[in-house]
């Protein structure tokens, strides 16, 4: 920086007088040489905390090492075997992919209505958009604390509404002994014990994950809503199309690149996420939900036998490897485009 | 097909002075009506409440004799042609074309043969299958004008339709475009800031500044007999000379200002014009300078011969019937 700033102070008719620029001076300004040198960091950073510990993991799944004795031994596939065959590892499989796909889902479709709502003129609309991207802004450990709170099975405030307004508790709409019909809950008891029970412990995780993921999904759309020029939403007003037929038609379809954008983020985030499981249930109630992470977790660092959680780590990687794909072509295709 | 007219039409965005003010406008039937001003004089939003994108603050919009200030776009039977085309980026030329018809749920065969139809008067049936980043500048305004037409609309509005074009391709446009209104008879309002496209394609020219307007004519007459001081310097490369003399503005064009040569006429006024400075242009010559304190051009045919002396006052002369007076205080013309 400072030669190139130095340069500029001196004088262009200077130039053709100091033939005897001394050798290296315009060095940085050769491309051949700036670039390598001002990608060197990102290069460290990556090889070091990327590239090193995916390596180790890959040698790691295919031997016997234990926390405690660290040595590669080639054993093959013998973890990944194992790790298969194991319930809890099949459970957390389905789970990871569950709470990736289900939760981004949903995520989609509310984010486009917020969205919506949010790029329209009303009263009050900054603190809305203040509200919605607050738990973005929270650390994912304090904001999954709030929400084991919300969920406690004794001080739930969810269930305090729900018994102030006769949903639970005896003499309520409910029969004490009845039960839910889908979720197979008794209602009639004091308390919902959210994180007590498998399925309702699922949809506690799948619900922070929608929670956590949609404002960053309704940002990247409310960006991508403001970048559709006015000309050709005022051409679609003017051709004769209805606000849902311009929504369908006009809208959404050039909306649909940013969208993939958006649900690429949620699904990366929520297919890697530890925080939620790990704060919220650990796994609980009995490994239901157990996803990939914690589990690779518990099994490697807790149960200590590092081969078999590298091998379950791996398993995120081919989703993670088809997410990148296709995030490296949407972006290479707005570069063209 | 249909007149328009708007009545006592006001826009206001926020403080601060109309965007339209009070404006009055007729159309009539199939003209060729140009709004020319430059940029943020209103023409735009003039356009666009007369499309129904802008609601008014006041006033009425009428089309075909009905008062449209309130209903939608799409009910009122217009077609819109944009600065950027707008076409449906996602869509192939066919569908952007098709887009209008499909909204009016036309069947499909009529929307077939309606599309055929314009995409040959506009000579685009090879580009139908392709989408609008693969065509030149001067194919999508095309596709602009097919998806406009496919609708056989009471109007056409079009905003600055040629601006992106090049220079060589916009005057070849400009021809098209005209025969193109012709041919198909439908009343055009074309809002423009060049005063070229005004007055080679206009029918009559409503010259607009700070949402009022100032001078409503054919090219003719707005060139010739322009109603006011803007108006007058608004149109013509180079603008009507104006120099105040004996409590008047004394207006004329670059075009009937000569020298005098000796002459003795009567018919002629006088002036001493000082010039500073010579360019040539190749067809035409203009010689800039001042008279007294006020700047002056003169312009001549590349063929005739002028002396040229840099720096000293010549006499020159304009014929009396070739001079116009303007009030200096409100700009306004007064006698002749």
């Amino acid at each position: 920086m400072s030669t190139a700033t130095g340069r500029s102070e001196t004088p262009a008719i200077a130039w053709s007088e100091d033939a005897d620029v001394p050798e290296g001076r315009y060095l940085l300004d050769r491309a051949g040489l700036l670039g390598p040198l001002m990608l060197l960091p990102a290069i460290i950073y990556i090889i070091g905390l990327v590239g090193i510990p995916l390596v180790l993991a890959v040698l790691y799944s295919f031997s016997n090492a234990t926390v405690g004795d660290q040595s590669i031994n080639w054993v093959g596939l013998e973890n990944f075997r194992t790790v298969v065959q194991n319930a809890t590892f099949r459970m957390a499989l389905k789970n990871t992919i569950l709470f990736a796909f289900v939760s981004q889902i949903i995520v989609i479709i509310l984010a486009n209505i917020l969205a919506l709502v949010l790029s329209a003129e009303f009263r009050g609309k900054r603190l809305v958009r203040f509200l919605v991207m607050l738990p973005w802004t929270t650390p994912i450990a304090l904001a999954v604390l709030g929400w084991f709170w919300m969920l406690d099975n004794v001080a739930s405030p969810i269930d305090a509404l729900m018994r102030m307004l006769h949903i639970i508790g005896p003499d309520t709409i409910f029969d004490p002994k009845a039960r839910a019909p889908i979720l197979d809950i008794p209602f009639g008891d004091r308390n919902v014990r959210w994180l007590s029970k498998p399925d309702l412990a699922r949809l506690a995780v799948l619900t922070v994950h929608v929670w956590r993921t949609l404002p960053l999904a309704t940002v990247i759309l409310l960006a991508g809503m403001t970048a559709i020029p006015q000309d050709v939403k005022d051409a679609a007003e003017i051709d004769g199309a209805s606000y849902w037929r311009q929504l369908i038609y006009v809208r959404l379809p050039l909306l649909a690149p940013i969208m993939a954008v958006a649900v690429l983020y949620g699904i990366v985030f929520t297919f890697t996420d530890f925080t939620v499981v790990y704060v919220l249930t650990r796994g609980g109630p009995v490994d239901s939900t157990q996803v990939l992470a914690t589990w690779a977790y518990f099994k490697g660092i807790q149960g200590s036998s590092l081969a078999q959680g590298a091998a379950i780590a791996l398993f995120l990687l081919p989703i993670l490897v088809a997410a990148a794909i296709v995030m490296l072509r949407l972006a290479r295709r707005s570069e063209t485009a | 097909m249909a007149t328009i007219e708007v009545r006592g039409l006001t826009k206001q965005f926020g403080d601060g002075p109309p965007a339209v003010d009070h404006i009055d406008l007729a159309s009539e039937d199939g003209e060729f009506l140009v709004l020319l001003g430059p940029s943020g004089c209103g023409k735009t939003t003039l356009l666009r409440m007369i499309g129904g994108l802008e609601t008014p603050t006041e006033g009425d919009v009428l089309i075909g004799g009905r008062v449209v200030t309130h209903l939608p776009p799409r009910a009122r039977k217009i077609a819109m042609v944009f600065q950027s085309y707008a076409l449906y980026p996602h869509m192939s030329v066919y569908d952007n074309i098709a887009f209008p018809l499909k909204a009016q749920r036309l069947p499909k065969e009529e929307q077939r043969k309606k599309v055929a139809w314009a995409a040959s008067i506009l000579g685009i049936e090879q580009f139908l299958n392709r989408k609008p980043r693969q065509l030149s500048g001067g194919q999508r305004q095309r596709v602009a004008l097919a998806r406009a037409l496919v609708r056989e609309p009471n109007v056409f509005l079009l905003d600055e339709p040629l601006s992106n074009l090049d220079a060589q391709r916009r005057a070849s446009a400009r021809d098209e475009l005209q025969q193109f209104q012709r041919s198909i008879g439908t009343t055009t309002i074309y809002v423009t800031h060049d005063q070229v496209e005004a007055m080679g394609m206009g029918d009559r020219i409503a010259v607009i500044d700070r949402g009022r307007i100032r001078q409503i004519g054919t090219p003719k007459e707005i060139y010739d007999d322009p109603a006011d001081t803007f108006v007058a310097t608004f149109l013509g490369t180079p603008p009507m000379n104006l120099v105040e003399r004996d409590g008047l503005i004394f207006g004329f064009r670059p075009e009937h200002f000569t020298p005098a040569n000796g002459s003795h006429s009567d018919d002629v006024v006088r002036f001493q014009f000082v010039v500073h400075r010579e360019e040539y242009l190749g067809s035409e010559r203009l010689l800039y300078g001042e008279i007294g304190s006020a700047k002056a051009v003169a312009r001549f045919p590349a063929t005739t011969d002028v002396e040229l002396r840099i720096g000293q006052p010549v006499e020159y002369v304009v014929a009396r019937r070739h001079l116009k007076f303007f009030n200096p205080r409100t700009g306004e013309r007064t006698r002749d």
